[in-house]
């Protein structure tokens, strides 16, 4: 493989505390080395921003429920086609890109990783089919755990350890990387047309509460010593009032400890933040919560937060929160398509508009930009957008624009129709700080890669560390002129290098890499008692046999990476 | 103003996707820098002049610019896409997406235009002298937002779907129209000259239907609601009075729920 050496630019990597020092970055097959040879070929990066590849902790990019949207969303496509270019196949899409222009997409902003964050397990065939059909950049897939007739099972009898063997079978046979939990309880209560909209609320039929689903599982995830902590998608999302469900749900973590590995010190990632962050009691009083809920998280530090920035754009919403979907169609009136997982989960998509004419909309835009201001430890705080949740991914640059420039929100909240409840309802005009590109670093690249167990891979510079860089045409010497040139600067890299290999160059695709699925390989001691639980529930309720249901193989997952880990000591 | 004409010379084999043919497109260019334009057939992207010979400039902006489309253009899509302001009179018949996304100026087709003419048009004016295809002024495939404004007259007959998720503008067809008329709209009027089918505002949340000949099936989600005289197009006529549609939700205004309007002429 080649060897290359990045010269001369301002290093920002939080792994090894460098805070845009001149230094040299050396990689040699495939990783970050301390010195390369007099033959390794010259990346001239002085006035640039070099950085680690960015980590995408929780985006739907790949399987059924982004599928339907792209097909029942034609009009997403209408001006957005990219034809054939370069190396560069067609793409198409804005809200919902196609495969190959996701890929494409995430190398050109300088990210080489990233984590679908929901995977019916019935269907991970397709969603890894679809994950192989996305070049460049490494990705997982998070199954969805927490409206699964096993667990809720097993858990009614607080039965840790048959939970865990469970989860460790089914990452095996999906090849999936973490424990996923989408509005607990309340998605298998929509089966009943009902919702779990506290932690308390009991499911029908199984009677058990999102707090002991979510009490069972984050046990069961320290129990094996995953990579990455629970993930959740807690109850009652996007309605106003929802901020107290959030610390109800952030409280049951209280007092635990991650064990594993990895080096994850977190127990529980709470994900999209800011719409689990309302307060008030109806649209019409609705305001920010994000200061009670900062407040927790920035004190209790076994709790990791990604923030759901709302971008102001026409998107496509999609969650497995079934439920919430058939609400919001009620609110916007436009087109809703559901799908039910037999006894695993479901999901829901709608159009929808964030429009800078809406308060809401406003209001939602200042919460997902006050959560991580507020935050004291940028390591505990992600930037996403939950795409294509809140605004599709390719607006992180606007996101990091608005995070890093106060005259460029101030721009925006001036924009906005209702400019005075924005700021009487959200304290976004008081929030001085500006992001330092040290501070984004650790929002986009260290902190992710630590909280998924993957801070020795990838994430950082350090010598060893698989060899993902960014370059940005950003000079941290120079002032911002205007705004804009931030946006501009993290849309298309200079160079971005994956494993080694350089993908991108000025801003095109110039590489398609060597992909790899990620997913984590857990060997626990024989269940007996799980595997026939397993077997009798494919023959009585399953659509499907097992020997249909797993995803193995080269046609699935062509380049796997496994994460190893032994439970069996337990 | 200025006059661009072009006549096709050298029609294509496939169909030719003409998206540059328009007053915005040629606004500040020769007939030379015209002649360059990229058009699609099929897969391969080539330019105007190959198909077309092409006279006179255009104006500074695409306001004074005038385009003639001579020739047969009966394969040529998208002839007058995205205009905003200027003339074009297309002389023959045209192929689909005839002034799709107008959002001003004046489109003349002097023959007929196949589907989706004038998709989710914001303004202007657009004139069939001959008939139109199916889902006229109507939305783009999958989307919710069908014509918005401006004004289409079509002096032939029209096809099905018209104005469907239309939410504002009026359409004028003086001759038939096929089944589904303003399906799931949220405003604007078509008025129907000649007779119709079936289907005339399916799920219409809100927005005008005026029919002066026969409707062959009634929707039985409109109800009855009186006569009224009306004044349509400088025509003084006694009209049965419908409102609908009964199935689909309506919004209020000052408390009173807003329905549709279906008028037929007695």
């Amino acid at each position: 493989m080649s060897e290359y050496i990045i010269k001369n630019g301002h290093v920002f990597d939080p792994v090894q505390g460098i805070n845009g020092d001149k230094k040299d970055i050396a990689i040699k097959d495939g990783k970050i080395v301390d010195k390369v040879g007099s033959g390794a070929k010259v990346i001239d990066a002085s006035g640039k921003t070099v950085m680690a590849g960015a980590v995408e902790i929780h985006a739907h990019i790949a399987g059924p429920k982004v599928n339907l949207g792209r097909i029942y969303r034609p009009e997403d496509k209408l001006f957005s086609c990219t034809p054939t270019k370069g190396m560069e196949r067609m793409g198409g899409g804005a809200s919902i890109p196609t495969t190959f222009k996701t890929g494409y997409e995430y190398a050109k902003m300088g990210y080489t990783t990233a984590m679908e964050a929901a995977m019916p397990p019935m269907f991970a065939r397709h969603v890894h089919e679809e994950i192989r059909d996305t070049p460049i950049i490494d990705e997982g897939a998070f199954p969805v755990f927490g409206n699964n007739w096993f667990v809720l099972e097993y858990l009614k009898n607080h039965e840790i350890e048959n939970t865990a063997a469970y989860i460790a079978w089914l990452l095996r046979v999906t090849k999936g990387y973490a424990v996923k939990v989408v509005n607990p309880g309340g998605t298998e209560a929509w089966a009943w047309g009902l919702n779990c909209l506290s932690v308390n609320d009991p499911v029908p039929y199984f009677d058990i509460t999102p707090a002991e689903i979510v009490k069972g599982l984050l046990e069961a995830n320290e129990y094996l010593g995953l990579p990455h902590s629970m993930h959740i998608h807690p109850n009652n999302l996007g309605n106003p009032g929802c901020y107290q469900t959030t610390l109800d749900t952030l409280a049951l973590a209280e007092g635990m400890k991650a064990k594993n590995k990895f080096g994850r010190e977190s127990v529980m990632h709470l994900t999209h933040v800011q719409f689990h962050s309302y307060k008030g009691t109806n649209w019409g009083d609705f305001e920010s919560g994000a200061k009670e809920i900062t407040d927790y998280v920035n004190k209790n530090k076994n709790i990791t937060i990604d923030t759901g920035n709302v971008t102001l754009d026409e998107t496509t919403t999609m969650t497995a929160d079934g439920p919430f979907e058939h609400h919001l169609t009620g609110l916007n009136n436009l087109k809703w398509a559901n799908c039910d997982v037999e006894l695993e989960t479901a999901a829901g998509v709608v159009p929808y508009i964030y429009s800078p004419n809406i308060s809401v909309c406003a209001i939602q835009w200042a919460i997902g930009l006050e959560i991580p201001l507020m935050m004291k430890d940028p390591m505990r705080c992600y930037i996403t957008t939950d795409h294509p949740n809140a605004g599709p991914f390719t607006r992180y640059p606007r996101v990091i624009k608005w995070l890093m420039s106060k005259k460029a929100r101030d721009t925006q909240i001036n924009a906005f129709k209702h400019k005075d409840k924005v700021l009487s309802q959200t304290s976004i005009g008081s929030l001085d700080k500006e992001l330092s590109l040290y501070e984004l670093a650790q929002m986009t690249r260290a902190g992710p890669a630590k909280c998924l167990g993957l801070g020795g891979i990838c994430g950082g510079l350090k010598p060893g560390m698989d060899a993902d860089v960014a370059v940005y045409n950003f000079n941290p010497d120079k002032p911002v002129a205007n705004p804009d040139d931030i946006e501009t600067a993290f849309s298309r890299c200079a160079h971005v290098f994956k494993s080694g290999v350089e993908v991108v160059k000025n801003g095109e695709i110039v590489g398609t890499g060597n992909k790899r699925t990620l997913w984590v390989n857990v060997k626990v001691n024989d269940n007996p008692q799980v595997m026939r639980d397993i077997n009798e529930k494919f023959i009585k309720y399953y659509s499907m046999t097992q020997a249909n249901y797993e995803a193995l193989g080269h046609h699935f997952v062509p380049n796997p990476y496994a994460l190893e880990v032994d439970a069996t000591h337990v | 103003m200025e006059t661009v004409t072009i006549t096709m010379k050298n029609p294509p084999a496939l169909y030719l996707e003409a998206d540059n043919v328009t007053p915005d497109g040629f606004a500040g260019k020769t007939a030379a820098q015209i002649a360059e334009l990229s058009v699609h057939e099929g897969n391969t992207t080539s330019t105007l002049g190959k198909y077309f010979e092409i006279s006179g400039n255009a104006g500074a902006t695409a306001a004074d610019t005038k385009i003639v489309v001579k020739g047969d253009v009966k394969k040529v899509k998208y002839l007058g896409m995205k205009m905003s302001a200027g003339e074009m009179v297309i002389e023959g018949s045209a192929d689909l997406y005839v002034g799709a996304w107008m959002t001003g100026g004046k489109l003349l087709a002097k023959g007929n235009v196949e589907a989706f003419a004038a998709t989710a048009m914001k303004g202007g004016e657009l004139i069939v002298e001959g008939n139109a295809g199916n889902y006229l002024g109507a939305a783009y495939r999958g989307d919710w937002r069908g014509m918005s404004g401006g004004k289409i007259l079509v002096k032939g007959n029209a096809g099905s779907d018209i104005g469907m998720y239309m939410t504002g503008g009026e359409i004028v067809v003086n001759g038939n129209v096929d089944v589904h008329v303003m399906t799931h709209a949220e405003g604007g009027k078509t008025i129907i000259k000649g007779n119709t089918k079936s289907k005339l505002g399916g799920q219409l949340v809100d927005g005008t239907i005026i029919v002066f000949g026969t409707i062959e099936t009634m929707l039985p989600g409109y109800k009855p609601n009186g006569e009224v005289e009306l004044e349509v197009d400088g025509v003084k006529a006694l009209f049965a009075h419908y409102i609908g549609d009964m199935g689909e939700r309506h919004k209020k205004k000052k408390g009173a729920i807003v329905y549709g309007n279906l008028y037929k002429k007695i």
